[in-house]
């Protein structure tokens, strides 16, 4: 494998008709790494997932996956990779082990489809069929679909979209044990948290085009001057705040009683401020000194407005 | 992030080593086969459409001489009918049902993203559909033996060969229907065929009983061509060179465009 990315993405366009997809989109994704690709709904995501799977056409540009050209999903391509597609898929009266057994069957050397259901929690519906499944007990399948045949590569669109928060953490303990074992990950997400929990490498997607690119750390290390928060009494006087702050701090308040200051935080800062909040006769409570999330940076490079 | 694999995680290290390859082809098509006859099986309206239907209509048709002028021996005749029938429900109505909502249930893009090749993918499904059919042919001719059936050896390999050509023709009209259309339109479609096929299209009711010019262009249709070539090799006779040559094309024809029509999504 060396050096070779598993997937390798240059300049892609897709267009449909007269909109853009995805607009000279780049990435790498190296074996043995999680890649998260975050963006909100309609950024293009699954467009670029499905171009390198090779169940859609790119209109232009270079893909290669697993050192191939993915157009047109050749069997042996898709032996070595693991997809779950967005929304899962299944006969709608199968059970759970039978469907597994079915995908598991077109690998040479499957997991144990029974140790795998035990452990993703489905042996308690392995009577029911696939429709009366809830959301999560699907995706969770479906997510067992896309590893059982012990895929070099696997691409999970939105792996945990209607999970519960247990279900979320066994779907990332999974995607580390992946990663640990030298497995690629390729996956889309909106939640700012998985990423950050999960990914290597973020690649922040928006109208199909990317906006950042770059570690967790690196994302959020951007443009950071550092902040501190703390929540008061709303509507105090901060042109009163400012006047106790050193050169090249501001004070502002968001939401009605949530208060930021921006600006190199120091432990005299933070003791300037409370020891005013004090005076004031208040206290300043839930007082946070951090760098900016990866969610500060998503939403400050895709834009507040809530997307459909 | 350390390269560890985390603690408390359920999966050892070393779980999931790459380690692909594709499956043998023998191995996909059985499981796939096996999957498809369970869920045939398990499915009460398919069962209803597949053996229960045809089974009442074998003794009614056989037992209640008001109902259809039939030919003697009226099981010979029956049993003619209700194979039409038979391959009817299963190729076309039921197939194209469980193809419709298998779609809708996002099934199709599921295997597409396995190893399994796309062929392969329908062979299974019309391995399932051979599975049930054979099975119908087995409990409908047991039923047939219990109600005075004497087959002859001739009869027996005719009847063969129409149920294989007309599974075959109602099949790639299945495959072509439900791979094209939305499920609810699908279900809505292929009911309503069956219905009609039934009473107008030659099964029930014979080709020459039908009013006007109808019996002639009933012949033309796969149900008229598989009813009126069961009952004609069942009662001793010969099937038609029509029935064959009916059946043929429609089974040729309807599979070549489901072949280009199939969505995978």
């Amino acid at each position: 494998m060396g050096t070779t990315p598993a997937v390798e993405v240059r300049d892609l366009v897709v267009r449909y008709g007269e909109t853009t997809a995805v607009d000279h989109l780049d990435l790498d994704l190296h074996h043995g790494r999680v890649l998260a690709l975050l963006g909100p709904n309609g950024a293009g995501k699954t467009t670029t997932v499905e171009v390198c799977e090779g169940f859609r056409e790119r209109t232009s540009g270079s893909v290669r996956v697993l050192g191939a050209d993915p157009t047109g999903a050749p069997e042996a391509l898709r032996a070595r990779m693991g997809v779950m597609p967005q929304g899962g898929g299944a006969y709608p009266m199968v059970r759970v082990r039978e469907m597994l057994d079915l995908v598991a069957a077109c690998s040479a050397r499957p997991l144990d489809t029974g140790w795998l259901v035990r452990t993703l929690g489905l042996d308690s519906c392995a009577r029911l069929p696939y429709k009366r499944l809830s959301g999560g007990q699907q995706q969770r399948l479906s997510l067992a679909c896309a590893v059982v045949g012990r895929p070099e590569l696997v691409f999970l669109d939105e792996p945990t979209a209607s999970l519960d928060p247990q279900g979320r953490h066994l779907v990332w303990d999974l995607v580390r044990s992946l990663r640990a074992d030298g497995v690629a990950v390729l996956l889309t997400t909106h939640l700012m948290q998985e990423a950050e929990a999960l990914a290597d490498d973020v690649v922040i997607v928006d109208h199909g085009r990317v906006v950042a690119a770059g570690s967790p750390d690196e994302l959020t290390a951007t443009g950071s001057e550092r902040r501190m928060r703390f929540r008061a009494a709303p509507g105090m006087n901060l042109a009163l705040l400012d006047e106790v702050l050193p050169e090249g701090h501001a004070s502002s308040e968001g939401p009605p009683g949530q208060y930021t200051i921006e600006g190199d935080i120091d432990p005299q800062v933070l003791a300037a401020v409370t020891a005013w909040c004090a005076r004031q006769g208040v206290l300043a409570d839930e007082v946070r000194v951090g760098r900016r999330s990866l969610e500060d940076v998503f939403l400050d490079l895709t834009g507040r407005e809530l997307r459909s | 992030m350390s390269t560890e694999t985390p603690p408390g995680t359920p999966f050892p290290s070393g779980t999931f080593t790459p380690d692909p390859g594709i499956g043998s082809r023998a191995r996909m098509l059985a499981v796939h086969t096996r999957t498809e006859t369970l869920l045939a099986l398990r499915h009460s309206e398919q069962l209803l459409l597949t053996l229960v239907i045809p089974l009442a209509l074998l003794v009614g048709l056989t037992l209640l001489r008001g109902l259809v002028d039939l030919p003697d021996p009226r099981v010979n005749a029956a049993l003619g009918t209700v194979l039409a029938l038979a391959m009817m429900s299963t190729g076309f109505t039921s197939q194209a049902i469980a193809l419709g909502f298998d779609r809708r249930y996002g099934l199709m893009r599921r295997l597409a993203a396995t190893a399994i090749p796309r062929w392969l993918v329908i062979t299974g499904r019309l391995g399932g559909m051979a599975a049930v059919v054979l099975i119908q042919v087995v409990v409908l001719g047991g039923v047939g033996l219990l109600l005075g059936w004497r087959p002859e050896a001739a009869a027996i390999g005719w009847a063969l060969l129409l149920v294989v050509l007309g599974a075959a023709a109602f099949g790639a009209c299945g495959l072509l229907l439900g791979g094209a259309v939305r499920a609810d339109l699908v279900l809505v479609i292929a009911n309503v065929v069956w219905f009609v096929l039934l009473f107008v299209g030659g099964i029930v009711v014979p080709a020459d009983q039908l009013p006007g010019g109808l019996g002639a262009v009933v012949e033309l249709l796969p149900s008229g061509a598989l009813a009126e070539g069961l009952r004609a090799v069942l009662l001793g006779g010969t099937p038609g060179v029509s029935h064959v040559v009916v059946l043929v094309v429609w089974g040729v024809v309807a599979g070549l465009v489901a072949a280009r029509t199939l969505r995978w999504d």
